[in-house]
């Protein structure tokens, strides 16, 4: 022997799967990234100019609270990353960047760094900055613009840039200014909500309607999720357990009256409830681990975004839907330990 | 339930996990190591009570000649590996981790090393107690790597009744092939063990069971058995930890073995196929455990091979002998997922031991091993065959609540498999917190 090896010396086991909280999030990242990409080709610069604003904010904030705290730098684990690109698909695209700002810093604040960070949190900080700011911004949370516009990469949507603690402007001439066809600046589920009008379903699966940057095209958020769950890194029980059991509470009550409620499809296609059951219902970190807790979570989040759709005052449900399904995962977690191998449990 | 339980309709156990299983010594027949020149055999190799030295300083021993006796009924004495001279009785570092009394033999250079110490016996004429005594003095004991006294085992409780004795030829762990050999190579040892421990426990049926990566050594014995034959040879699914008694009592019968319970609660006793080939070997004979079957293999190994070592072999002089290399290593005795590393290679092999591995891992400092926060994945709730819930273990260990994990999450039901170290992505030291908070627990209890 020529050279004296160092003896590493560790306890079993000496071998591991080798995939890393990094791998699972760069993939998650990899995912969301052809939405990204879909929703800039739709809303042009100003989506871009979000994403970018927003996710930066994001690390930012979370680098600022790693040194606030004395730890590490946490950038490298992605979930920073992922924070603002969710949270940025659910805002509308000509949202007022400084606005977009303030929902990235408060996500990450109060959803993330005030529990001690990755894992500790129990909500999904992205949502987290959405409620945020759907409270203090109502009117530019509810503000929507077409998607294709002409000249959208060129142009910014006039809101976008808004200045730094001032209310945007109205869009409404604009919007008749740019587009050919006429535009109601509503959503699908706003039509459909207040005017009855149901969009075709093709328009939604496609995501050439109007909405938040993410929520608009089914089959795309479909895509990632499906990649994600090929590869394990989704639980795939969560996004369809929330789709099935919201289309089932959605097709009962349009059973009762279809004249009134929306049909089972449209609710699934419309809103954010395929990104919220994709990409925010599934997040790991405030689902809960036991297999039985996963069902009970899914369904709950499933039915009560449709109950706060058909009889809330809100048009989307989803965001609140997801949050409380986090508040309950501890709690769902406790009552639904698994039954230990061998354990003989009353009655057999 | 996986696509193998589907396809063949057995139901197996639920959970675990498929690593890498790296079995490339599986064509390697067993070789015979030559002798070292010095053994060391430390009373201890067993579970139990250590053995009692029968032999002092300078005294000369013949190949086979009882070194240590019994303390009791719970130990198992001990035979000299090797003809030679006792160089003494010193501490000695042992693959369990504190250094204990081993008797070192300095062996006999020249000798022809034939084992020239055994007491035939006609097997037909034993009672079940006289083989429960027989085994007792060969020293055998569960040489899958648990080294727990093989006639303890086999002395089914007065109260309890086994109708099956379930040979375990699983050898789930990655790397190691050495009971796959000795089920190639000495089936009909194997099946002579199995019947004298069938007659010890008054079983009338024996399962072989068998992970179906292994399909030569289930057609090659199944090839042994008569028509209407007690012995079923059983291919089971390949997975980890398939090999443990729980799980594969599970597989091979259905049967769940109560928490806290002995695979007898069940009526099963469990026995490894290297343990009943010795004995099939050994007690017609008359002999003791002098030797056994050890997989060298890892990626600091040149040439993975399967060895019969004699018993107190140091690894440095099998490392020597086969070569390695590797600038920062692990060296594990027995397999990679439940196997002790070393750092002294004074270390000898056990009877324990089955085999000797050589990683060449990753430093700690390095970013693969670095520790994230649990992400609550789940994974490790899903690869848990006991089905326990280590994510909240582990929240519970970093809190130092050790008698919580123990009250209300199953503490003592973990067996200390690793598949939850195995898969978490933060890379959280799962078993090993949990090896720690057994201790304290168990500390507190005493
Ligand atoms: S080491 Fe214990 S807790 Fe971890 S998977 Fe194995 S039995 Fe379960
Ligand atoms: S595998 Fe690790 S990260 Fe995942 S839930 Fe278990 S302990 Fe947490």
């Amino acid at each position: 022997m020529s050279k004296k090896p160092t003896i590493e010396l560790r306890t079993s086991p000496h071998a591991h799967a080798g995939e890393d909280v990094v791998v699972i999030m760069r993939n998650v990242v990899y995912a969301l990234l052809p939405i990204c990409a879909f929703t800039v080709w739709q809303f042009g610069i100003s989506a871009l100019a979000l994403l970018v604003v927003v996710t930066l904010t994001c690390l930012l904030s979370e680098r600022m609270f790693n040194a606030l705290s004395g730890k590490p730098s946490s950038l490298g684990d992605w979930s920073a990353t992922i924070t603002g690109l969710l949270l940025a698909m659910t805002l509308p695209p000509g949202f007022p960047l400084w606005m977009g700002a303030v929902a990235a810093f408060v996500g990450v604040a109060l959803g993330k760094a005030m529990f001690g960070g990755l894992g500790m949190n129990a909500m999904n900080p992205a949502l987290i900055g959405r409620a945020f700011v759907q409270a203090a911004f109502p009117v530019a949370i509810t503000t929507w613009t077409p998607a294709f516009f002409d000249g959208r990469f060129s142009q910014f949507i006039p809101t976008t840039l808004t200045p730094p603690f001032l209310q945007p402007p109205a869009v409404g001439d604009w919007i008749s200014e740019v587009t050919v066809d006429a535009f109601s600046g509503a959503t699908p589920l706003a039509l459909q909500k207040f005017e009855g009008v149901v969009t075709d379903h093709m328009d939604m699966l496609l995501g050439t309607t109007a909405g938040s940057a993410g929520e608009t095209s089914a089959l795309l958020i479909l895509a990632g999720g499906l990649y994600l769950a090929a590869r394990r890194m989704l639980d795939w029980r969560i996004p369809v357990l929330v789709l099935l059991s919201a289309a089932v509470t959605a097709g009962i009550f349009y059973m009762i009256d279809p004249a009134k409620y929306p049909d089972p499809l449209f609710v699934v296609l419309s809103g954010g409830l395929m990104l919220g059951a994709w990409f925010m219902a599934s997040d790991m970190v405030g689902s809960p681990v036991t297999p039985l807790g996963v069902v009970i979570y899914a369904v709950m989040i499933g039915v009560i975004t449709v109950i706060i759709r058909l009889f809330g005052g809100l048009t989307e449900g989803v965001m609140y839907a997801i949050l409380l399904g986090n508040a309950a995962t501890p709690l769902i977690d406790q009552i639904t330990q698994p039954r230990v191998f061998g354990e003989q449990r009353a009655g057999k | 339930m996986g696509l193998f339980n589907l396809l063949f309709g057995q139901k197996g156990f639920t959970h675990g996990i498929h690593p890498p299983y790296h079995k490339d010594t599986a064509d390697k027949p067993i070789r015979r190591l030559p002798f070292p020149p010095q053994l060391v055999l430390p009373l201890d190799q067993h579970i139990g009570k250590p053995a009692i030295p029968l032999v002092v300083k300078g005294q000369e021993v013949v190949r086979g000649e009882p070194i240590a006796k019994a303390d009791g009924n719970f130990s198992v004495p001990l035979h000299a590996p090797a003809t030679g001279r006792i160089a003494g009785i010193e501490l000695m570092p042992t693959p369990k981790g504190p250094k204990t009394n081993a008797i070192l033999i300095d062996v006999y250079e020249g000798s022809t090393q034939e084992v020239l110490w055994e007491q035939p016996r006609e097997m037909s004429e034993l009672s079940p107690q006289e083989i429960i005594q027989a085994i007792q003095d060969s020293g055998m004991v569960g040489l899958g790597g648990a080294a727990f006294p093989s006639h303890m085992k086999l002395s089914i409780p007065p109260d309890k009744q086994v109708d099956t004795l379930i040979v375990n030829g699983c050898e789930c762990e990655p790397y190691l092939t050495c009971d796959h050999r000795i089920m190639l190579e000495h089936p009909k040892a194997l099946l002579r063990g199995i019947r004298y421990a069938m007659r010890a426990t008054g079983t009338e049926k024996a399962i072989i069971g068998i992970e179906d990566n292994k399909m030569d050594a289930v057609e090659l014995l199944k090839s042994h058995l008569s028509k209407g034959s007690p012995v079923e040879v059983k291919a089971v699914e390949t997975k980890y930890p398939q090999g443990s008694e729980k799980m594969l009592i599970k597989s091979a019968l259905d049967r769940e073995v109560p928490t806290g319970g002995l695979p007898a609660d069940v009526g099963v006793v469990v026995n490894n196929v290297g343990t009943l080939a010795g004995l099939g070997d050994l007690l017609p004979k008359g002999r003791g455990l002098i030797e056994r079957v050890i997989t060298v293999a890892g990626p600091g190994i040149a040439k993975p091979a399967n060895y019969l070592v004699p018993l107190g072999t140091p690894i440095r002089y099998i490392l020597d002998y086969v070569g390695y290399e590797g600038a920062r290593t692990e060296f594990i005795l027995g397999g990679p997922m439940m196997g002790p590393a070393v750092s002294a290679l004074d270390t000898p092999i056990t009877k324990g031991t089955s085999g000797l591995l050589v990683l060449n891992e990753p430093s700690i400092e390095e970013e693969s091993h670095k520790i994230w926060p649990c992400i609550r994945c789940a994974r490790c709730v899903s690869a848990c065959p006991m089905h326990l819930n280590p994510s909240m273990l582990g929240q519970l260990a970093a809190k130092r609540k050790y008698e919580e994990m123990a009250e209300e999450y199953h503490l003592t039901d973990c067996f200390e498999c690793g598949c939850c170290s195995y898969v978490c992505p933060s890379n959280i030291p799962l078993v090993q917190y949990f090896r720690i908070a057994k201790a304290i627990n168990r500390e507190q209890a005493a």
